[in-house]
Formats: structure tokens, C-alpha cells, sequence
């Protein structure tokens, strides 16, 4: 809402600097996001003209030579371009030395060869509006030489309001004017509806028109009245600033005076061409499925039953609320005038405007529901100029097709509440100030109010936690508002869970581990899953979509980490990176209920019913190039499946969790020989592996690695922060190490098993720790070598003993079709 | 015979203490305590001594020997030690070649690090943390944050719809969070929520994608003053000990009174100032920042949980939503909203 300075101050006047009042604006709650200068940035030479004499300019078709009375130092030669200049014009006139709009010096000038000494001004020149067919040719009781800005304002400060849609009257200058009483204090002037324009027309509105209402719950109230004798024509001066100032483009004096108003009152106007809605009859009806309309703005527009119009008795004549059609528009031919004052349903206008995508002037004032008094103001404002400005008769009688009006609202404004709310007092006298300086009206009782609300304020306040709001932000909670500290918790300790603590760990082992932390987009585009090679009916292939993407990057929720990873590692790739390990702990987005319902907190829809989504929060990591740097004492071994098992396996330890499982299994992202199905106690918990070479030329990159696991299972197993001590000190381990020779086939995990198994109770642990197939073996075997560790809790362990636990894992080791080797 | 045992002495003792290698020492004490040394044969003939003289020479002899291993010991030592430090210092590498690189540690992104921070500090004034979905239903969303249909505040958020399903949204703030976390815990209540949110908007300040952290605090009593000094207390934990916030009213549906804060500028103390004389880029000049929006929480709010305890007569409290990149971005001069989710590792890399 653009606000001219000189057009509020007509209704109170601060008699503060404009930046001064903004500020006073903001603190309260006004926000004005900046001051915008209209016009030349300074008042200075301009003036009023007299045009005595136009000539032919001598070598120019197109110019004319004037000599223009300016007042004082006597007339000037101005030579003028417009076509509409002539002898005994009053116009406005820019001196050499004035500054035009955009800062610019004018300064005399030859134009083809004879001397200018100013310039007269077309409407745009001065920044009202934008018509530059011709100069102004303003009233001839004007003296030549008086200031221009007396008048029409120049240099025109104009606050830029952002009005939050909770302030409807705000979107009318009189509203923003209330407020700057309500915040400095400043005197109010009369309202401008309080005096009504005669009506002097014969007869009565109902003998030239007829309006029915079909829907009054859509349409609480429908005023219109008649205007005869009607003269089409351009504003005067003051009106067309205030237009352009305020943003709105001057068209005629008719159609200004409708756009005026609204300004002024934030109630929208229509104007319609009498003599073009048959019989004058108007009438207010739902459209019918699948009626189609052409609005002003030349679109054909499709309509069903939730959109409300404005008929004539034949055609539909506008959207309510939003656009008028072109039927019954006021033309420079029009006399007689139906002017419309309508009150419509918020709710529906916003609807019918975001399923139209149709956005006006109007429909954002009626959107923020309006109150039905608003019509008969706008009415009252609006004849007065139509009589005074267009020669127009107004007919006596206004039609009004009213709803019963919304009841008074009351409402008792608790003292001890205002305090208990805000920490702050607010003595009561002061609360009746600010409550009645809004427009308010306050009865004292006792230490209450009772406070009744106006009309421009009766969908915004209705609960007295409003009314509190109101006294607080004029109070001034810059200046008043003690700073307190609440008692918190109550015997509760603030503090992080155990899930959140171990997130946090996972996600700083995975960074001491090397990889940098990502986070990437939720959304990618659909396409993903098939560059990623994955299929239907995978689910990972049906992803959630978007029903209003910014573009179709953004269409589709992602499924996978990897893919966000993919394109992070490329993208940097592409920048020079040599290699990058990266990891991000996130969510992916998975149609279907999540396996277990968990109430509000875990993501249930309302009313305890499972989301039709699941998030799961996962880990995942892509490594490209060596994890280690190449140095002269080597490293920068390329990274592979090993090295990123240590990774998640370090992870895994990080939190305490017992030993991942590993099994060969594929993704259709993965390599196939070298992946692995990753699961902890038996429940899946996502994969590992080499990511598959057409996958990897997909995002142009050579190799990479990468696993992507669940978050929930894997902390779930955590025992990190909750172990206890175990004595391993005062019986020391017995270390033994063994080389058993397997088939080649068989897996090391088959063989730990049967080792494990052999071993029993004393068998703490057993790792792998080396590797060998070649010529000392026979064809098709390999030697695995594990280190052991024996412990008993209440004994050094004896030779005997370890050795008979060695038997028996031999023994269960020639069940796998393993030998130890000597 | 005392005077021979004292010569043998003297003269060995001479010889170890000049004795200059291993081998050299090795010599000596074949020569003076081998099985053919001569305090070895006084030794053995002790025996053929007249009895008187058998006390005086044994003892001699005895304390002499031992005397001369003692010492043949500590020379030993240090001719080891000596003969290891010449071999060390053979054993010379090229100390300007430089070291083995550790394996490397990665970074933490930016965004877990002030999210980490803020909780820190919330946590510290003793607020709890919870997170929660962000594909959202229409009803926490909005409409329990008193954004009934047809309001023209579910405007001020451009809302990403998911298709086929008309209530379910990303969700625009974690503010859908306040009404799952009353729904689960009656009063007091003290909690932050930090989160991913949605908007649909894109351009150097606005991202399709970010993130908030959420503050509820309800309980008896709580005022408007004791949200300014709750953010006072956070905005000089991230800012800076002498920080200012000051509140000025606003708009939200789901707060009355309802606030936006500014914090005092830390680049040029809240004067709008730098010290060179010119207009401090930071704040444009105003000596104030604006950090976030606030309020307290709407009766109506509270009355969509009312059957948890949250009897707007009884309780009351305060809402908050902070944009978490908004603060690193003020905190580590991040020029672009964008750069968060390019995720550039020379960009990640700055940041430890
Ligand atoms: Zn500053």
C-alpha cells in the first residue's frame, strides 16, 4: 500500500519529518518498508505559466515557439514539442536550474536554433501518471508564476506500507491516517464520509434500477445508486497525483474517482454504464458449472458454481470482487452511471482468485473480509467528488440488498489480563486512550473495559487477547517491555536425548573419519531413480511428487541419499576437486505408513492416523579417489569396498553396536560382485558397495563407493554411554593366532563362525587378520589367518585348556571343509 | 703382598677408565680378573699363606676385585651408550622432507554447526529438543495454527503441495511442531525444534529449501517480557555479550501479540556506523538486524490442545522461528543463501 504523505496529512497531520513518523510506524507495528520520492526530487523552479503567444517554430514541422508569462522576470521563449500547446494555455512550467524526476539538471537549450529557456510539462514529466501525448493544460484561475507545489505536490514523499492481512483498514489511506493518531497522538480529522452529496436528481433510484441478490451469504450486502448528467473526462490535477503517488494509473474521472475512494476507504467501487445494463437490472447469482465469461483483462474464463456474478439481465457482467467485463464499462460516451458499493464473502473471494489466478486491486481488499458498513462510506465519499468533479446529478436513494447486519461486538478487556500477558502495566487510563484513539469505544469497570469494536476493525479483533495486543503495541514495547527470564522446567533438566546425543556422534565419527558433511536437496527430478538404474515396482522408482514444483528439478522427493551424493561428488569433480568423500545425514522420502505408528511426535497424521509417508532418517557416504593422499611414503590407494566397510564399520563401533553383518547381495546401482547387503541382528539396515560403472558414467565420474544405511536400527543398537565394566585385567588373555586352509569359495564370515563356535565361552574374540592363496596351496583353496583371544573371567587360563579349545575349533572346522595349517 | 694387590689395583684401575671401546675393556678384564689374572692366582693361594697373613691378603685381594668389577660395570655402560649414539648418529634422514600426511578429518557443515550452537543454548536455558515430519498435513500446517481455510495469512507462505493428496504439504515452518509436541506432553512445556521447511520461492535471500529452529514455552505466568529476555539471553549467546533485541509488533496468525526482533548490529555496535565513517553494510545503515519472529502463543492455538492441559486461562507462553541459515549466514558472513546447498567441499572445508 503505497501512502502519499500529502494525501494523509489531510487527515492527520504528525507534523513529523516523514522518517521520523515511519519510525514511530515500525515500533507499533506499521511496517513501512521504505519512503519513496515521487516526483522531482526538489520543488524548486517550478511554476505556473501563461501561454500568450504559440508560434511555427522556423525549421521545425513539429515545434512550436512560445512565450510563456512565468510571473516576475517577465515572459520566457520556451519551444515546445506537444501538439495540444496553444495561445492562452495554463500550464506548468520547469525553469532551467529545476531538477527533473531521476535528478537531472534542466538547462537552457537550442533547439534547432532558437533558445529555450524551460520546458512545459506533460503529466509524466512531474510523475502523474503516464500520459505524454500532451502538456497539462491546467485551470486559468492559476496566476502565473505561483510555486507548482502549491498546486500539486512535488517531491512527494510516499510511505511503502506492507499491510499484514489481518489490517484491512489499513489498505485505505484514512485507516493509516487512524493508526498515525492512534501512535503520535496527532489531531483526526472529520471523517470524510460524514457529509453525503445532495441528491438533486428527479425522481428515485428505484425507477432506474433493479439489483437481486441470490446468494446473500456470499453477498452480505449490495448497495448501488444512479448519477445523471454524467461528464466523461480527465481528473483534475490533485486527483491524478494522489492516483499516481499512491501507484494507480489516472484514466478518467469516473473510473479515478471509483480507484480514489477505494484508496481512501479500502472498500472497493464499480461503475457501470447505465444505459447499457438492460432494464438497469443487476443480479448476483453463483455461475453455473462450466459458464464461461470474458473478463476486462481479455481472457475467457472458465467458471463453476463457487465463483459469484455480477449480471445483467442477459450476460454475466463481472467476476464479484475480483474484475468487471466489458459490457456495461464506462466510455467517454457515458451519462448515466449505476455505481456499485458491494460487501462479498473473504473466504470466497480468495478462493475464486487463487483457483482463477486472478489477483486485482479489489479482491485483495475484499479477500481480508471487509464489513458491510464500508459500502454506504464509500458511497457517501464517492458521490460527493462524482457531483463535484463529473457535473453529475446524483438520484435520490440508494439500493441496499443487505444481510442482517453482523451484531456490535463487545468485548471486556481484562486489566489484570493486559498484565499477566504483556509483563508489563499499562494503566487503565492509558488503555482507553489507545482503545479509543483506534476507533474503540471504552467503558470503564472497575479495573476493566468494556470495549466495543468499529467496523473497520470488527474481523480482526474479536477475543480479548487482540485488544491486549492493541494496548501493548501502542504502549511501546521498544520503550516499556521489561526483559525476564521465566522459570523453566519446573525439576526438569534441558537437555539433548539419547537418540539426539548418538546422532551427533554418528555424525562427527563420520566426519573423524574423513568425509565432508553435506546437505542436500529433499526434491530432485524424477528422473533419478533411472539414472540411479532403479525399477518398478521398486519403490525407490515411485517417488512422492510434487503438485508445484518451481521446475521439474524440484518435482520429485528423493528416495536415496545416493543421489544427492552423486551429484554433489560430480558437481565438485567437475570443479577440480581430485577426489571427495562426503556423507550426509538426512531424510528420503518413501511412500506408504511407517512400519510403526508413534503418535504425533514420530509423524502421524491427525486424529492418530498413519502418514501416507515414511521418513526415514538415513547415513549415507560416496567416496571418489583415494581416502588416504598419495605422499612420498605412499597412500593413495584408490578407495574401494573394504575401505568403506572400515568406514561404516568404524561407525558402527563408534556407537557401541554389535558386529555389522555382510552379505553379497545387489543394488541395481551397484556393482555386482562388489556389494553388500548390510544388517544388524538379522534386520536390514541398507547397503555398501562399489557403485556401478553406468551409474558412474551417468554423473561423468570414474569410481566411487559409497553405502547409504538406516539411522533407526542402527542406533536403536547402540549401547554407547550405557556399558558397563567388565575385569579383563586381573586374568590375562591367552593369544593364540591359526592359519586355516578353506576352499576358495567359502566366506570368511563361515569361517569366523565355525572358529567362534569351536572356541565357546573362552573364545572372546576371533578376527581375520590375513590373507593368502598361491603356490604353497593347492589349486582352488585359500589360507585365512585369525588372531584368537581366550579369557575366562575367574582363572589364568592353562595351556590345557586353550589347547583343547583349539581341538574342538579344528573339529568344527573340518565341518566347513577346513585344515589348519601347520 | 698388600703392596702387589695395591699396584695390580692402581694400575688396572688406570687402564679401564682410559678404555675407549667394548673390546679394549674386555681386554683389561681378562688381563686383571681372568682365570689367569694375577689377583685370580693370590686368590687361589691364599691358602699357602702362613695362617696371620691368610686375614690381611684375602681381604685385600677380595675388596680389590670387587672394586675392579664395579668399576669394569659402570665403564661398560658408558661405552655402550657412547658406541649407540655414534651408530644413531650414522642413521641420519632428511628432516626438511615433509611429514606423512594423517588421514584426513572432514568437515561438519555449516548448517549442523549452528543448529548444533542454538540448541546448545536453548538446551542451556533449559528447553528440551524434538524433531518432526516434514511432509506435513494441512491440519498442523496450518489450521491448528489458526489458519483456518480461506484465511488470507496462508498466503504469506508459498506452499508446496504433494500430488494427489489436497491436505498434505512440505511443510512452510516447524511451527506445525508446536501443536505435535502439545499433543504428546501437557504442561510446562519448553522445547526447541529445529527442522528442514519448504517455500516455494527462489532468488538470493530465498531458497525452495531451508531450515528453522522452532521455540515453545508454555507454562503459568509466562509474559511477553520473558520472550524478549528468553531472546535476549540467545541473541548474545550467538551474537555477542553486548547485544540488544528489541521487539516490534507484527503480524502471524498463530501468535497475539505478535512480534518480529531485531538484534543490535555487531559489525557496528548498533550504530549504524563503521569506524572508517561509513554506513555499515550489515544492518543498511539501522543498527539493527532482523532475526526472527515471535510472539505469544494464540489462545486459539492453545485451544486445539486443550484436552492435553492447555487451558488458555491457565497457561500461556511464547512461539519462536529462527532461520537457521539467516544466523550463519550473520555469523560467518555468508553472502548467499544458496551456497548452503551446493555443498562446494572448498566452501565445507572452510568451515572445521
Ligand atoms: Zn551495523
Amino acid at each position: 500500500m503505497r501512502v502519499p504523505y500529502t494525501w494523509l496529512r489531510e487527515y492527520c497531520d504528525p507534523g513529523l519529518p516523514v522518517e521520523e513518523l515511519a519510525d514511530r510506524l515500525v515500533m507499533t507495528g506499521t511496517e513501512v518498508e521504505r519512503i519513496d520520492v515521487v516526483g522531482p526530487p526538489k520543488p524548486d523552479n517550478f511554476v505556473i505559466g501563461k501561454v500568450t503567444e504559440a508560434v511555427q517554430h522556423p525549421d521545425a514541422d513539429r515545434l512550436r515557439v512560445c512565450t510563456v508569462e512565468v510571473g516576475e522576470d517577465g515572459p520566457r521563449t520556451i519551444v515546445c514539442g506537444a501538439p495540444n500547446v496553444g495561445a492562452g494555455q495554463t500550464v506548468a512550467v520547469a525553469l532551467p536550474g529545476a531538477r527533473m524526476p531521476g535528478g537531472d539538471k534542466l538547462r537552457k537549450a537550442k533547439l534547432r536554433g532558437v533558445a529555450s529557456e524551460g520546458m512545459i510539462l506533460a503529466a509524466d514529466e512531474i510523475e502523474i501518471g503516464d500520459e505524454h501525448d500532451g502538456i497539462m493544460v491546467l485551470d486559468d484561475a492559476l496566476a502565473a508564476g505561483t510555486p507548482l507545489a502549491e498546486v500539486v505536490p512535488l517531491a512527494e514523499p510516499v510511505l511503502e506500507i506492507e499491510v499484514t492481512p489481518n489490517r484491512s483498514d489499513c489498505f485505505g489511506v484514512h485507516g493509516v491516517a487512524r493508526e498515525v493518531h492512534a501512535v503520535t497522538g496527532a489531531a483526526l480529522g472529520p471523517d470524510p464520509w460524514a457529509e453525503d452529496a445532495p441528491a438533486e436528481a428527479p425522481g428515485n433510484v428505484e425507477d432506474f434500477a433493479k439489483v437481486t441478490v441470490e446468494v446473500p451469504d456470499l453477498c452480505p450486502r449490495f448497495t448501488a445508486r444512479v448519477f445523471r448528467d454524467v461528464k466523461i473526462g480527465p481528473s483534475p490535477l490533485w486527483l491524478r497525483e494522489r492516483l499516481a503517488a499512491a501507484g494507480q494509473r489516472p484514466i478518467s474521472n469516473v473510473v479515478d474517482i471509483t480507484n480514489y475512494v477505494m484508496l481512501l476507504t479500502a472498500q472497493p467501487l464499480h461503475a457501470y454504464d447505465l444505459d447499457k445494463v438492460p432494464g438497469g437490472e443487476l443480479i448476483v447469482r453463483a455461475a453455473r458449472e462450466g459458464e464461461k465469461m470474458t473478463t476486462l483483462d481479455d481472457v475467457e474464463r472458465v467458471l463453476d458454481p463457487d465463483t459469484v456474478l455480477v449480471c445483467d439481465r442477459d450476460r454475466p457482467s463481472g467476476i464479484a470482487g475480483l474484475m468487471g467485463g466489458q459490457v456495461s464499462e464506462v466510455s467517454d460516451a457515458t451519462t448515466n452511471l449505476l455505481l456499485e458499493a458491494a460487501n462479498w464473502n473473504g473466504p470466497n473471494i480468495l478462493q475464486t482468485s487463487r483457483r482463477l489466478s486472478l489477483r486485482s486491486e479489489a479482491s485483495a481488499r475484499f479477500e481480508k473480509q471487509l464489513h458491510p458498513d464500508l459500502t454506504m462510506r464509500a458511497q457517501a465519499v464517492a458521490s460527493k467528488l462524482l457531483v463535484e468533479l463529473c457535473g453529475a446529478t446524483m438520484v435520490p436513494g440508494t439500493i441496499d440488498v443487505a444481510a442482517p447486519a453482523p451484531e456490535p461486538r463487545t468485548l471486556r478487556l481484562r486489566g489484570a489480563r493486559v498484565t499477566s500477558i504483556l509483563g508489563m502495566e499499562v494503566s487503565q487510563a492509558e488503555q482507553v486512550t489507545y482503545l479509543e484513539r483506534l476507533g474503540f469505544g471504552a467503558r470503564v469497570d472497575g479495573d476493566d473495559l468494556e470495549v466495543s469494536v468499529p467496523a473497520d476493525r470488527y474481523y480482526d479483533v474479536t477475543r480479548e487477547i487482540d485488544l491486549i495486543e492493541e494496548v501493548g503495541r501502542l504502549h511501546g514495547f521498544d520503550r516499556h517491555l521489561p526483559t525476564t527470564l521465566p522459570r523453566v522446567g519446573e525439576g526438569k533438566v534441558g537437555r539433548l536425548n539419547r537418540t539426539q546425543r548418538l546422532r551427533r556422534r554418528a555424525e562427527d565419527e563420520l566426519r573423524d573419519l574423513g568425509f565432508d558433511q553435506i546437505v542436500g536437496w529433499s526434491f530432485n527430478d524424477p528422473g533419478e531413480a533411472g539414472r540411479l538404474r532403479i525399477e518398478e515396482p521398486d519403490p525407490r522408482a515411485d517417488p512422492i511428487l510434487v503438485a508445484n514444483p518451481l521446475s521439474d528439478e524440484g518435482a520429485a522427493m528423493r528416495t536415496t541419499l545416493l543421489g544427492s551424493l552423486l551429484g554433489v561428488a560430480a558437481r565438485n569433480l567437475a570443479r577440480g576437486a581430485e577426489s571427495v568423500a562426503l556423507f550426509e545425514a538426512g531424510a528420503v522420502y518413501l511412500r506408504g505408513a511407517p512400519p510403526e505408528s508413534g503418535g504425533p511426535l514420530a509423524g502421524d497424521f491427525p486424529g492418530d492416523t498413519p502418514a501416507p509417508v515414511t521418513e526415514p532418517h538415513r547415513y549415507g557416504a560416496l567416496a571418489v579417489g583415494p581416502l588416504a593422499p598419495r605422499s612420498w611414503r605412499g597412500g593413495g590407494e584408490p578407495v574401494d569396498f573394504f575401505a568403506l566397510k572400515g568406514v561404516l564399520e568404524a561407525l558402527a563401533g563408534s556407537l557401541g553396536c554389535p558386529p555389522l553383518e555382510f552379505e553379497p547381495a545387489s543394488e541395481p546401482f551397484l556393482h555386482p560382485g562388489r556389494s553388500a547387503a548390510v544388517s544388524l541382528g538379522g534386520a536390514p539396515l541398507g547397503w555398501l558397495g562399489e557403485i556401478h560403472p553406468l551409474v558412474c558414467r551417468t554423473w561423468d565420474i570414474d569410481a566411487a563407493v559409497g553405502f547409504e544405511i538406516d539411522a533407526a536400527p542402527l542406533l536403536a543398537a547402540a549401547t554407547l554411554g550405557e556399558e558397563a565394566f567388565e575385569d579383563v585385567t586381573t586374568f590375562p588373555a591367552a593369544l593364540r593366532d591359526l592359519a586355516v586352509v578353506v576352499p576358495a569359495d567359502t566366506a570368511a564370515a563361515t569361517v569366523r563362525a565355525a572358529v567362534l563356535a569351536g572356541g565357546g565361552e573362552l573364545l572372546r574374540s576371533a578376527e581375520v587378520f590375513d590373507l593368502y592363496a598361491g603356490p604353497q596351496l593347492g589349486e582352488g583353496e585359500k589360507s585365512l589367518a585369525l588372531a584368537l583371544e581366550f579369557r575366562a573371567a575367574d582363572r589364568t587360563l592353562t595351556d590345557e585348556e586353550v589347547d583343547a579349545a583349539r581341538a574342538s575349533i579344528e573339529a568344527e572346522l573340518t565341518k566347513i571343509g577346513g585344515t589348519l595349517r601347520a | 703382598m698388600l703392596e702387589q694387590i695395591e699396584k695390580i689395583r692402581v694400575e688396572a684401575t688406570e687402564g679401564i677408565v682410559k678404555a675407549s671401546s667394548s673390546a679394549e675393556l674386555e681386554e683389561l678384564r681378562v688381563k686383571f680378573l681372568g682365570r689367569k689374572a694375577e689377583l685370580t692366582q693370590i686368590l687361589r693361594g691364599i691358602a699357602q699363606l702362613p695362617p696371620e697373613e691368610r686375614g690381611p691378603v684375602g681381604g685385600a685381594a677380595n675388596k680389590g676385585r670387587k672394586e675392579l668389577e664395579a668399576l669394569i660395570a659402570r665403564s661398560a655402560e658408558r661405552l655402550d651408550a657412547a658406541e649407540l649414539d655414534a651408530k644413531l648418529v650414522a642413521d641420519r634422514v632428511d628432516v626438511t622432507m615433509p611429514g606423512a600426511p594423517p588421514r584426513p578429518v572432514g568437515h561438519q557443515h555449516l548448517i549442523t554447526r549452528t543448529t548444533r550452537l542454538i540448541e546448545d543454548i536453548m538446551v542451556g536455558l533449559g528447553y528440551e529438543v524434538a524433531e518432526g515430519p516434514e511432509i506435513e498435513h494441512d491440519y498442523y500446517n496450518f489450521t491448528a495454527l489458526n489458519h483456518p481455510v480461506g484465511h488470507p495469512a496462508r498466503q504469506l507462505q508459498d506452499t508446496f503441495y504433494v500430488q494427489s493428496h489436497p491436505d498434505v504439504l512440505l511443510r512452510t515452518h516447524t511451527s506445525p511442531m508446536q501443536i505435535r509436541a502439545m499433543e504428546t506432553q501437557g504442561p510446562p512445556i519448553f522445547i526447541v525444534i529445529p527442522g528442514k521447511v519448504y517455500r516455494r520461492d527462489s532468488d538470493a535471500t530465498h531458497s525452495p529449501m531451508f531450515h528453522q529452529m522452532e521455540g515453545l514455552a508454555i507454562a503459568e505466568g509466562l509474559t511477553l517480557a520473558d520472550l524478549q529476555g528468553t531472546l535476549l539471553a540467545m541473541s548474545r549467546a550467538l551474537f555477542g555479550d553486548t547485544r540488544e533485541v528489541r521487539l516490534r509488533p507484527h503480524y502471524f496468525p498463530f501468535t497475539e501479540p505478535s512480534v518480529e526482533v531485531d538484534v543490535s548490529c555487531f559489525q557496528c555496535e548498533g550504530t549504524g556506523v563503521l569506524a572508517d565513517g561509513g554506513r555499515c553494510n550489515l544492518c543498511k545503515g539501522q543498527g539493527w538486524i532482523e532475526i526472527l519472529g515471535a510472539g505469544m502463543v494464540d489462545p486459539n492455538v492453545l485451544g486445539f490442545v486443550a484436552e492435553k492441559g492447555y487451558d488458555p486461562e491457565r497457561v500461556q507462553g511464547f512461539a519462536f522461528g529462527l532461520g537457521i541459515e539467516r544466523v550463519a549466514m550473520l555469523r560467518h558472513s555468508v553472502p548467499d543463501l544458496r551456497r548452503f546447498f551446493d555443498n562446494d567441499v572448498r566452501m565445507l572445508e572452510q568451515f572445521a
